[in-house]
């Protein structure tokens, strides 16, 4: 596929990673911020191409990896309801939570359904008046334009019966908590590429200027990555810590300024908490006053929820780069795909799952 | 965590403001997907499309431009193994 084949020549890789340790003299540690990158990372193997020191760790960027288990909780409470319609994207519906997942709800005969767009929810909606859907909106600055738009548009509509139920989360409050943790050993970021292709780039400076750490926004494929690396790389050795473009193809400097004004119309910022990092300030959304009809924690009353985190599950230490997969006790024994302990497991985007599927002892 | 791929426009469904969309074909698989993010975006363009909406046009020449750096590479590498050792 266009856009896609040309990015993973084998040959071509070559040649990057040996311009990378052409230029390389000393060891560094970046963290590559998307889940999406790190499943291309250890799919493709572009770890085993760095040169010796150059070390990548995985961060937070996975939305499911990251959504607390209270939310969990309260999607199962909602979607055990029989007028409940509960749509979601599949990798949602495998992650547990305290008792059981929303899976095993579905297998009791609730109507949980995948689906593939916010907007097929909103279409369901309009479609059966006499049931009540509830979309489970999930994920990172580049998924709120599309929840956004999902409520805009059941706004215009008029729909009584629909709403969201929002686990919405942004990167650069997550960039900072982790920089100024005092066990934090990154020293330059791949910022994620679809994030800024609706936040653009600006935001990132001044995290660069006060962490001195060279931010380079970087997309998916083996070519995308081994360029963003070797861009930080060059930059660690020249002593600079600056925000590149290496994803330009597909990312402006000012992002994209139609998506950011529906969000900031729909969403307002909020402190949220991240699970198994804790309570990160002003680090998610949440529906403004003129659309709380649409927000399904009021309208379900599910706020109480509150739950405790399994102790086992390291997931937490996993997204901060603190520790791989396989340095957990539970990793391939107790912990699998089909009986995941946390999240990073069950996510198709978590260091878990990818570590599980493409490698098992490194 | 935000998987996006590229698609290319084969027709325009709707314009209406909130509601523009059109059919985009991934290699072959078409989809019905939304285009109020891309309101400059027209058929034949390549858009990257997440969950149902297209988020980004693709610049046609920011695509290369990997491509090119690399070609440099190669011409850098061919003019150093031209240029005699130096002799000590």
């Amino acid at each position: 596929m266009k856009y896609i084949d040309e990015y993973r020549d084998a040959a071509a890789a070559r040649k990057l990673a040996d311009q990378l340790a052409r230029v390389t003299t000393r060891p560094w540690t970046l963290m590559e911020v998307c889940g999406g990158q790190t499943h291309a990372i250890v799919k493709f193997g572009i770890d085993t191409l760095l040169p010796k020191g150059v070390e990548l760790v995985h961060g937070p960027g996975c939305p499911v990896c990251v959504t607390p288990l209270e939310l969990i909780d309260k999607a199962i409470a909602i979607a055990s309801r029989p007028e409940v319609t509960f749509c979601s994207f599949g990798d949602m519906l495998r992650v547990p939570g305290s008792e059981r997942d929303l899976l095993s709800v579905k297998a009791d005969g609730r109507d949980v359904r995948i689906v593939y767009s916010p907007l097929d929810a909103v279409k369901y909606a309009a479609a059966h008046p006499e049931r009540e859907v509830v979309f489970f909106a999930v994920g990172f600055e580049t998924t709120a334009p599309a929840n956004a738009m999902a409520v805009a548009q059941a706004h215009q509509l008029g729909l009584k019966n629909f709403s969201l139920l929002v686990s919405h989360v942004l990167v650069p409050p997550a960039i900072e908590a982790l920089m100024s943790s005092r066990q934090n050993r990154v020293q330059g970021f791949l910022a994620a590429g679809h994030v800024c292709v609706i936040m653009g780039v600006e935001e990132y400076a001044p995290l660069a200027a006060k962490y001195k750490v060279p931010i380079v926004v970087t997309g998916f494929e083996p070519l995308d990555i081994l360029q963003g690396v070797l861009m930080a790389v060059t930059q660690l050795e020249e002593g600079r810590a600056e925000v590149e473009n290496q994803y330009a193809r597909a990312v402006r400097p000012e992002g994209n300024r139609p998506a950011q004004r529906v969000v900031q119309d729909i969403f307002e910022v909020v402190h949220r908490k991240w699970r198994g990092i804790g309570e990160i300030p002003r680090s998610g959304l949440r529906l403004r006053e003129p659309y709380r009809a649409f927000d399904a924690e009021l309208k379900f009353d599910v706020t109480g929820v509150t739950t405790e985190e399994s102790s086992e599950c390291i997931s937490g230490l996993i997204m901060q780069g603190l520790k791989k997969p396989h340095e957990c006790p539970a990793f391939g024994t107790r912990c699998t795909p089909e009986h995941p302990l946390g999240a990073t497991m069950v996510s198709s985007e978590g260091a878990c799952a990818a570590y599980y599927r493409y490698r098992r002892t490194t | 965590m935000c998987l996006g791929i590229p698609g290319r426009i084969e027709s325009i469904t709707d314009t209406g403001e909130l509601t523009r969309a059109g059919k985009v074909s991934f290699g072959g698989i078409q989809k019905e997907v939304s285009l109020a993010y891309v309101p400059d975006a027209q058929v034949g363009d390549y858009v990257i499309v997440h969950v149902g909406f297209a988020i980004s046009k693709v610049n046609e020449d920011e695509a290369k431009q990997v491509f090119a750096y690399l070609k440099e590479m190669d011409e850098l590498q061919e003019l150093d193994e031209a240029a005699p050792p130096p002799t000590s």
